[in-house]
């Protein structure tokens, strides 16, 4: 299988106005690419901008300079250069980024949470209220908060949510930002199995773990940064 | 296709005082699009000039009609225009009580905007309204009360149900959330983020918070001294804010 994501020279510092104008770099001339069906490990010490590849991969960081080009219905898009739509369009059926951070929404509950990803696309709400609650339950949410918002869950919750929502649909590029992070043994392994599936599935997966374990069972290959 | 709404270049003048100046954007069905700053920014202006309440000095608003022709606001009759705030457009002002007819009951608010796109079956309109009512969770029971005899909070969803009663496509919104209890705040964006998803409707939203940005909309426009000073991706703005000023916005809120 060929590549769906191409990384070009891509150079990436922050410039900070209001800290008397200090210029953070973080990479430079990065170059990389992900075949479908590959998971690629993105390593290097802490600060040398690991999540912000994947934010730039993702749109939510703007590129300092080069491309980051994504292959999806027989074309390539820019992400670096696309309009906000064409981004847009991307998250919703191409780009999935799964973070252990949930970002609450007061008063949806748990399964719209995790079913909103297939409901964007198109998908009957009870179809993809079943996939949601499937993946609540292979990530041990109990039951009886399905129903409730993760407002009042603890963070190891909140953090499986938030990972149930990530591979509730399929994507063919997937990011994904240290996914594992302080879940216990039994969880971890259902992200990783969820993980392997996605790359089964097609998924060009560019991942970051803290563990190395994880990191060589998950990953065949890896970029290091710094 | 084209968008639902262009701007281009547009532009107000107040004598030698800029109101806005230079702006342009597209927006498509289904995107919510925010627009900050401080107050005195331009952004209030902005949203008078694109919703057709003061003409523009400069510039142009094409407006795709349902029978898909791009249509400036300025070269409609006024009867068109004032057709398309009744039917396509919502407009939702900070302050209910200049979106409210306070003189009449919640139920003949939502009605109102019924008979005047044609509507004249009682039986529709009060069935209409009592469903609106529920969608913005205010009891059936309350519908012949007066809006004077409701909270800040309910006002505010009563003229969202007098908005949308008409299944418009595009509804400008005017810091839907200032000056309601935090509380109250909360539930009216979730009502706000769940029926803009639903209905696939677009929406032009001014605030100065941006945690309401962040929650409702997909887009984002920083405006200062009149001028739209960076735009992009919601979240793109908020995490990796590029001029200046809004780096000092963002950085100046707790979290967001």
């Amino acid at each position: 299988m060929g590549a769906v994501l191409k990384i070009e020279n891509l150079s990436k510092s922050f410039l900070l106005h209001q800290q008397a104008g200090a210029r953070i770099e973080v990479f430079e001339g990065l170059n990389a690419e992900v075949e479908a069906g590959e998971a690629v490990a993105v390593t290097g010490p802490s600060g040398r901008g690991k999540s912000s590849l994947l934010k730039l991969v993702y749109g939510a960081y703007r590129a300092s300079s080069g491309a980051i080009h994504v292959f999806s219905d027989g074309a390539w898009t820019d992400v670096v250069t696309a309009p906000p739509r064409g981004v847009i369009g991307l998250r919703r059926n191409v780009i999935g980024y799964v973070t252990q951070f949930l970002r609450v929404i007061p008063r949806v509950p748990a399964e719209m949470v995790v079913a909103e990803p297939l409901t964007d696309r198109g998908m009957a709400p009870e179809q993809a209220l079943a996939r949601a609650r499937m993946l609540l339950e292979r990530l041990n949410i109990p039951q009886r908060l399905w129903h409730l918002s993760p407002m009042t869950f603890s963070g190891g919750e909140q953090q499986r949510v938030n990972i149930a929502r990530g591979f509730a649909a399929h994507f063919p590029i997937l990011l994904l930002d240290e996914p594992t992070a302080s879940l216990d043994a039994g969880n971890r392994n259902r992200v990783l199995e969820l993980v392997a599936e996605a790359r089964a599935e097609g998924s060009a997966i560019l991942a970051v773990f803290h563990d190395e374990q994880e990191r060589r069972g998950a990953c065949s290959r890896s970029i290091e940064l710094g | 296709m084209s968008p639902l709404l262009a701007a281009e270049t547009l532009g107000k003048f107040y004598g030698a005082r800029v109101g806005c100046r230079d702006v342009s954007f597209d927006l498509w069905p289904g995107e919510v699009l925010a627009i900050v700053g401080e107050s005195g920014s331009g952004k209030t202006t902005l949203l008078r000039c694109l919703s057709g309440h003061i003409p523009a000095s400069s510039g142009k608003v094409r407006y795709r009609t349902r029978d898909g022709r791009m249509v400036a606001l300025d070269e409609m009759s006024e009867a068109e225009r004032r057709m398309l705030m009744r039917t396509d457009w919502g407009f939702v002002h900070q302050d209910a009580r200049d979106g409210l007819r306070m003189g009449v009951s919640a139920g003949a608010n939502v009605g109102e905007r019924m008979m005047a796109v044609g509507e004249r079956h009682y039986g529709r309109i009060r069935a209409a309204a009592v469903d609106w009512l529920r969608r913005v969770e205010i009891s059936e029971d309350r519908i012949d009360d007066s809006p004077w005899s409701y909270s800040g909070g309910m006002r505010q969803r009563l003229q969202i149900a007098r908005n949308l009663v008409t299944s418009p496509r595009l509804v400008f919104m005017d810091e839907p959330t200032g000056g309601l209890d935090v509380s109250v705040q909360a539930r009216l964006l979730d009502l706000i983020r769940g029926l803009v998803r639903r209905l696939d409707l677009a929406a032009v939203v001014v605030t100065h918070d941006l945690a309401v940005a962040r929650l409702l909309s997909s887009r984002m426009m920083v405006m200062q001294q009149g001028q739209v000073i960076e735009q992009g991706l919601t979240d793109q703005i908020l995490e990796d804010p590029q001029a200046p000023y809004t780096q000092l916005l963002v950085s100046s809120v707790l979290q967001v």
